[in-house]
Order: structure tokens, then sequence, then C-alpha cells
């Protein structure tokens, strides 16, 4: 079976300017959305106090969001998880001692008790102040290293060029997915964050492959343009390209769909990765380098002995 | 040219081996035990305790059906829940005949199933995190700052007395923020303070300043004194910690240092977090008192009455003891405890170090009752214990007491630990707390095994339509890296949470791709009109130089995650660079195997069944 019997090069790069302005309309969106609207932060990062709590039948939303408000906090949110059995309630930090907000949840729990007492406390996450401030840092920080680390690799892999499309690309991608939770308010936490440094490391891999190609086929072609080029390696590839994302999709599906509510956001934050890293590796990673001037030179030292051959281009 | 060297075949089959024996644990499941430990610093649990544990059991009418004795305590295997919790009733009432003040903590525990040899091989279940087997998880932070005022406060009263001791004439000593200042009114005076103060305080540095008659000496921390001081806070509050979670009865409580001023604190299992809480946040006080030891009270105690101003307590070795109500001493005035030996018997003996305030009260003390008894108190929870009634043999001046007689040395160490974990240095913060319900941790078991293994048998069937008998290969080879994945969790016992699961699962997505890879290459090459045995040799070959690349980019993401994250995500962070190691491996050299040795010794083949 083979889904793809591609016969003639597939043009790629003759629609790659109209690509490369929605690609930077996007861009800007994600960027405007998050500096507008900005990101609905997990209590990992923000501190606060997240309580799970479940009722052996629907509960009532409006009875707890009552009783939290009659304890003095105004701004908690109250709202289902997953379940409409399930309740989520997260309190904001309480002023003063970390003493005080570490203690919020059992009076909370209590109080619930007390209204209904077949409540049940599933989970309760407490993060103080100076640790979500830690996180925030050491997440940022350890984007900044992946970004730097996979840049040193493909400046000392390939030429320049490649290295400075592939992270533009790749940046393309992050913003986007983190655009997507500003748009939508979805939660960003700890773990999208590993979501999105996954993705990072994982779709760098296609601009790789593509970059491979790339330079197999300079050296096989000799006559063709730069773009035309490009156009061959990008079909040669395709097919594996759709492949393997389409695998790891199935497996990203597959959380997306059983792994509950923890892992959802995680999932749907390496689902919109994934799907964009397709599109960006083909159109903007490959189309920066025709963008910065990739020339043959750059890639096939003028020292050459004998080569393969040519391929004919069908 | 597509054949294996013989050992690379027996490479394989040893991976194999590998992958399937240490996977084996985690298909046992667990069985309920029962876990016996110590509950004082004072009681060690011995072989005897063990033969004691069995045999207590065995009365019961309990089948034992496994035993393990390793690092002080011992855990007992059951058939049942229902004999479980007969065992642990039988036991906590064999073993600690006051439950008020258990000697051992006999706590409910799960026991891997697995036979004893697959045990003896160090063979264990992955070790499951706090989200997947429920409990409580806090994370403290101490207060620096207050265990060195503290310090610095204990150190005020002592200089102060040795310069009382010496006649050196002060205008006043006391601790400023950080520093301790002594004023003096002529520099002679201070010259020789310098010279007596200097030697006696080492971690100490003094600088002299201010003019005529307003002259001053100021005293600091060494750094290196620093972080001696906030080593000991540290280590002194997880001491304290350990024995106070000891009497919550958890079976494997985690209390780690973290960083150079937390306390990772994990109870698995723990529900009950206002308990825990009030635990964690409790202090212990030592107290001095003297005796009742006069005539009148004596036969009075004998008598079976309790005269007035004396309390009843226990010694050690049961007998009871009869003790003033009058406080002497506090813990407050402890500043250090040792095991050591006495100078002239070379009996074992417990150093204990008084600030200056202590000093002087029991040198008062000790000086009016010599031949008299005292008693050294501990009190936990509001229930005090006699740790030692040793006679008073002579005024004790200079703030070192030694406490000795009939101890041995394992008792002396005991005793200084007793005495020292006896209260916080410092005051600790919950700064992060997480609680897991037991359901919970259950369901994100379930969901987690459900995704992986439902996007397992997806890309299985998958690849095997698509690539035919390549996809079989590939698929296999998915398979060895899903066990040699699970192998090594298990060997390395590294957490394993929701997210780590979840990583399992996006390993398996990303391995895939090193396959599609190769096969896509032998296609291609097949296309372009090589022969099949020159296809499969170029496309492993070909592929090779991507895959390194690709899998170089995502361990650097997920090396980068494991250097800065922590808790649940820490463990994605694990079981991704442990994946992409494992996925190269099985990708490519074990699939390679698999083809050659389908293919490899078919001189004139002339199709690959790759779809």
């Amino acid at each position: 079976m083979e889904f793809f019997r591609i016969q003639k090069v597939i043009p790629f790069m003759r629609h790659v300017l109209v690509l490369n302005v929605i690609s930077i309309a996007l861009f800007v969106i994600a960027v405007a959305a998050i500096a507008v609207r900005g990101l609905n932060f997990s209590i990992e990062f923000t501190g606060g106090t997240v309580m799970e709590v479940s009722y052996p039948k629907a509960a009532d939303l409006e009875r707890i969001r009552g009783t939290v408000t009659a304890m003095g906090y105004a701004d908690a949110q109250v709202q289902n998880f997953g379940t409409s059995r399930d309740v989520m309630i997260r309190l904001p930090l309480k002023d003063g001692s970390g003493g005080a907000s570490a203690r919020q949840s059992e009076q909370v729990i209590a109080q619930l008790k007390a209204v209904d007492a077949s409540v049940e406390l599933k989970r309760v996450e407490f993060v103080g102040p100076q640790v979500g401030a830690e996180l925030f840092a050491d997440g940022a920080l350890a984007l900044l290293i992946v970004i730097l680390g996979i840049m040193i690799y493909l400046a000392a892999r390939f030429e320049w060029k490649f290295a400075v499309a592939a992270i533009i690309a790749n940046l393309h991608d992050v913003v986007i997915i983190v655009g997507f939770f500003a748009i939508f308010q979805w939660e960003f936490s700890l773990a999208v964050l590993a979501a999105v440094l996954a993705v990072l490391g994982y779709s760098v891999n296609e601009s790789v492959v593509i970059f491979d190609r790339i330079r197999e086929s300079f050296r096989k072609m000799r006559r063709a343009s730069t773009e035309e080029t490009i156009d061959y390696a990008i079909t040669s590839t395709i097919s594996r390209t759709v492949m393997t994302h389409g695998s790891t999709q199935i497996m990203v599906l597959t959380i997306l769909i059983f792994g509950g509510p923890t892992l959802f956001y995680f999932a749907l934050a390496l689902t919109i990765g994934i799907l964009f890293g397709i599109y960006s590796s083909i159109f903007v990673a490959a189309g920066v380098t025709l963008w910065l001037g990739l020339k043959r030179e750059d890639l096939i030292k003028p020292i050459k002995k004998k080569d393969e051959g040519e391929v004919e281009l069908p | 040219m597509n054949r294996y060297p013989i050992w690379k075949y027996l490479l394989m089959a040893g991976a194999l081996a590998f992958g399937l024996i240490y996977t084996l644990p985690n298909f046992f499941g667990e069985s309920p035990a029962v876990q016996v430990s110590s509950g004082k610093a004072t009681i060690k649990l011995d072989a005897a305790t063990v033969t004691r544990v069995e045999s207590i059991v065995e009365k019961a009418g309990l089948e034992i059906t496994g035993m393990i004795y390793e690092g002080g305590s011992v855990r007992i295997r059951l058939r049942d829940t229902d004999s479980q919790l007969k065992a642990k009733d039988a036991l906590a009432a064999a073993l600690n005949p006051v439950p008020a003040d258990p000697s051992y903590i006999v706590a409910l525990n799960l026991l891997s199933s697995s036979p004893q040899w697959l045990t003896a091989m160090k063979a264990l279940p992955m070790y499951l995190g706090l989200d997947l087997r429920g409990g409580v998880h806090f994370l403290l932070q101490v207060d620096m700052r207050q265990a060195l005022t503290k310090r610095l406060d204990s150190m005020t009263a002592d200089m102060r007395v040795q310069l009382r001791e010496r006649n050196i004439r002060h205008g006043g000593i006391g601790r400023e923020g950080n520093t301790i200042e002594i004023r003096f009114r002529d520099d002679a005076t201070r010259t020789r303070a310098l010279g007596v103060l200097r030697d006696s305080q080492t971690d100490l540095n003094f600088l002299a300043s201010g003019e005529a008659s307003n002259l001053k000496l100021v005293a600091q921390f060494k750094p290196e004194a620093i972080r001696r001081v906030q080593e000991s806070a540290l280590k002194q509050n997880i001491t304290t910690l350990s024995n106070r979670i000891n009497e919550l009865g958890v079976a494997e409580p985690v209390i780690q240092q973290q960083g150079l001023e937390r306390i990772v604190v994990q109870l698995p299992g723990v529900q009950d977090t206002a308990k825990a809480k009030d635990i964690l946040g409790r202090t212990a006080t030592l107290e001095l008192r003297m005796v009742c030891e006069s005539p009148d009270e004596q036969a009075a105690f004998a008598s079976g009455t309790v005269p007035l101003g004396c309390e009843r307590f226990t010694e050690r070795d049961g007998r009871p003891i009869l003790i003033r109500r009058q406080v002497m001493l506090t813990g407050d005035s402890l500043t250090d405890a040792q095991a050591g030996f006495d100078n002239q018997t070379q009996e074992p003996a417990v150093h204990l170090s008084l600030d200056a305030k202590g000093t002087r009260i029991f040198r008062d003390v000790t000086r009016e009752n010599v031949g008299k008894r005292m008693a050294i108190l501990l009190f936990e929870k509001g229930r005090g214990e006699v740790v030692t009634a040793p006679v008073i043999r002579t005024e004790i001046g200079g703030g070192r007491v030694q406490i000795s007689g009939r101890m041995t040395t394992t008792e002396a160490n005991d005793v200084a630990l007793l005495l020292r974990a006896g209260s916080l240095a410092a005051p600790m913060d919950i700064i992060e707390e997480r609680t897991i319900g037991p359901s919970l941790g259950a369901e994100n078991i379930e969901k987690g095994f459900l995704s992986t293994i439902w996007g397992f048998i997806a890309i299985v069937v998958f690849m095997c339509i698509y690539y035919t008998l390549f996809g079989v290969i590939s698929s296999i080879a998915l398979a060895i890296n899903v066990l040699l994945l699970i192998a090594l969790l298990s060997l390395l016992q590294a957490t394993l949470t929701l997210p780590g699961i979840a990583a399992i699962a996006l390993t398996l997505g990303m391995a895939i791709d090193a396959n599609v890879l190769i096969n896509e290459r032998i296609r291609e090459e097949l296309r372009n009109g090589a022969t099949p045995q020159a296809a499969i040799s170029a496309g492993y070959d070909r592929a090779w130089a991507t895959i390194l690349d690709s899998n170089i980019t995502t361990l650097i993401a997920g090396i980068a995650l494991l250097a800065f994250a922590s808790g649940a995500v820490r463990g994605f962070a694990v079981v991704h660079c442990l994946g992409i190691l494992t996925s190269m491996f099985s990708a490519v050299f074990f699939s390679r195997g698999l083809v050659n040795f389908w293919y490899g010794r078919q001189k004139k083949l002339t199709q690959l069944a790759i779809g």
C-alpha cells in the first residue's frame, strides 16, 4: 500500500510567497493575542490552590460557588472538570504568610462537607508564590536553552542559513501553539510547556530531514535551480513527513481521547504542534532558506571528485 | 551484505532477555503486606524482632507468603487484604502494649508479588509517583534567617558569660541584625576581649570599629560558618521530620533535601492532610528536672500515691520514676548533643553543650544537688519520656555536660540523636502541597494505560497494512522498545507519573518515525532500481544519519526539560530521554537484525514485502 505515488515534482515553492504572508499574519495574530489577552497560567506558575472534589451525583455548581464565596473567596473559580460530578475549585493566593494559604484547602473542604457530606476530596494542589515565580523562570530558561542548543547543533551540522531557517520555522510553531492557548484561554500548565518543548525538539527533525534531502539533491542535480532542487527534495520526503507525523499524531490522539482532563491540554498542544510542524518545515523552513539566498556553493564545496551521477527530473 | 555477525544476534537476544526479566515484575502486581519498623530512635529492629513478628502473625493463624527484611524494617506479604488487616491488628497489639506510645510502626503496605528470584535480581515493579498511587506531597521552606538569628542569640549570651568570667568590662553586648556588637570604653579592654573571643568563637569574624570612648567590636558569621549553620539546621529539621512522620505509620515516606533550604516530604497513601500538616508543624521540647528522692516521697510512691509537686514517668527500662514538676532547664538552652566517650572511664557518653544562660542555671543546680538524680525528659505530643536520669557527681560549670553510665555506644548515639532531633532548628513554611486521592491515582493509571495501548495497537495495525512484512518488523521493534523502556524504568526505579506514561505513548509515536524513515528509504531505493539486498543496506545506512540528527535535537529538548522541570513533569522528561535512547537501539539495530535474519541469507532475493 502506498498513499503517495508521486510522479511529478510538486512545485511547493511556487506558492511560498503567499503562504509565508499567511504565516506572518498568523504569527502576528498569535503574538498580539499573547500580548493582549495573556496566558491563562495554571497555579503551578501563578501560585494558589486548586481543589478537585467529586460528588456521587451531578454537582450543584451554584451552591458550591455560594459556599466558597461566602467564605470570602470572591474571585474563586468553580467549574466542572471532566464529568458533571467532578468539580474543580481554584482559589487565589491569600495575602500574608504561606501558612494561611496552605490552610485554605482544609477550610474549604470542611465547609463543603458541612453543606453536603457526600463530597469527596480527590486532589489538592497548593503552590506558594515563590515556587510559582521560580517555575516560571525555570520554564523560560528551559525554553531558551532548548532553542540555543538546537541552534548550535544545527549550525555545526549544517550551513548557518539552515540553522536560522529551522529556528525561525520552529519558533513560528511555538508562538502559534502559545497563541492558541492565549486566544482560547486554555490553561497553560507545566505539562503544556513540556509539550511545547517536546514539539520544538520533534519538529526540528522535520526541518533536518528536509535539509538533508536538499543537500543531497544539490549534489545530484547540478543543473537545476535552487527552487527546483528544493521542490524535488520536499517531494521525495513528503510521504515520510506525512507518515511519521501521522503515526505520532495517532498516539497523541489516543492521549487526547483516553488521557482524561489532566493530559488534555498537553495532548492538544502536541496536536497543534505536530500539524503546524509539517506545514512550517515545508513552507517556512524551506521558504526562509530561499529568502536567505541559499546557493549550491553554500552546501557543495567546490573541490569535488566524482558524483553519483545525475538524476533526471521526470 | 545483510548479515549480522553472531555477537550482534547474541546482543539482540541479551537485550530481549533483559527487557523481559525486568519488565516481568510489573505484571505480577502487588499484594497486601504489613510493614513493621522501629518507632523510636532508641529501638532497633533486629533479627530477634523479625522472628517475633513472624511468630505473632503465625499465632494469629495467618499465612505469610513472603517476607523481606532490609534497611531496618520488615515487610510481610499476606494472602489478601482481610488477613493484612488482621495481621496489622495482631502485630500492633503485641508489639505496642501501650498504643499511645508505640515502640514500633505497624503500617499497611503493598509488596510486589513477583517471585523471590526476580526480587533477588533487583527486578522490581516501576516506582509509581504520587499522582498514580495517591498520597500527599509537601515542599517545606526552612526559614534560614531565623536559624541564623537563633544561633547568633545563643552566641551573644555565650560571649556575655565569657567576658564576665574573665572580668572584662564591656559597655553592652547585643545582636544587631546579622551582627553582634560589643561596646568598650578603652582600647586595652577591647584588645583583651578580642583575644578571648577570637579563640572561643571560631565561627565569627571580629572587626574593631568606633573611636574615642565609643569603641566597638562587631562580630559577624564567617561565610563558611553560615553555610554550616544552614546545613545543620536543614539536617536537624529533616531528622525531626523523620521522627515525627514515623508516628503517622506511613510505609515509605520520602523526606529529602531539595536545594539549600527546602525539604520535600512525600507520604504515599496518606489522605489526612490536616493531621499530616499538624505533625509537621509541631515542636518537641526537652526538659531537665530533678527526681523526687526524699524518703517521704519515696514512701508515698511505694504505697502507690504520687506526692504533691511530683509526677510519675517511666524510665526506658520500664521502671516507674517520680519526677518533680518544677522545670530547671528547657531544650532551648541546648546548643548541641554529640555521642562520645568519658575521658576517664572510656564509657560511652553523650556530650551536651549549653548556651550561657543554661550554663549558669546548670552550674547552680548541680552545685546545690550533688549526689542527687537529675532527669532529662523529652516531651513530644504532650507526652514526656525519660531519656536518662543520671546521678549528679559534682558541680558542673562551663556549659559542657556529660551524660554517662549504663549506656552502650548505640544507646549514646540514639540519645544524642533524640536530644538533637527534639526540636526544629528553624521554623518551616509549606510552600507547595499536592494531595491525590487513591481513586484518582487508580483512574490516572487506567487513563495512561488506555491511551498507550490503543495508540500502540493503532500504529501496529497501520504499519502492518502499509508496509506489510517490514511493517510487522517495525512493530516488533516498537514492542521491543516498550519492553526495554519499561525494563529500564523498573531497573532505575525512576518515578513514573501520569505525564511519564504520556511520554511512553509519545515516545512510541516518535520512535516509529525511525522505521518509517527506513522503510520509505528502502522503497525509494527499490524504485530507483536497486536490487532488494542493496536497497535494504542503502535504506538503513542512509536513514541512519537522519535518525541520529532528529534524535539529538529531541534529546536536547528532553535534557533541558530534565534539568529544569520538577514534580510530575520531571517524570515526563525522564521517560522522554530514556525513550529516545531505547528507540535508537530498537528501531535501527534491532529491526535491522530482524530484517537480516529474514532476508540476509537469500542470495537470489527478487522481491521485498514492503507494500
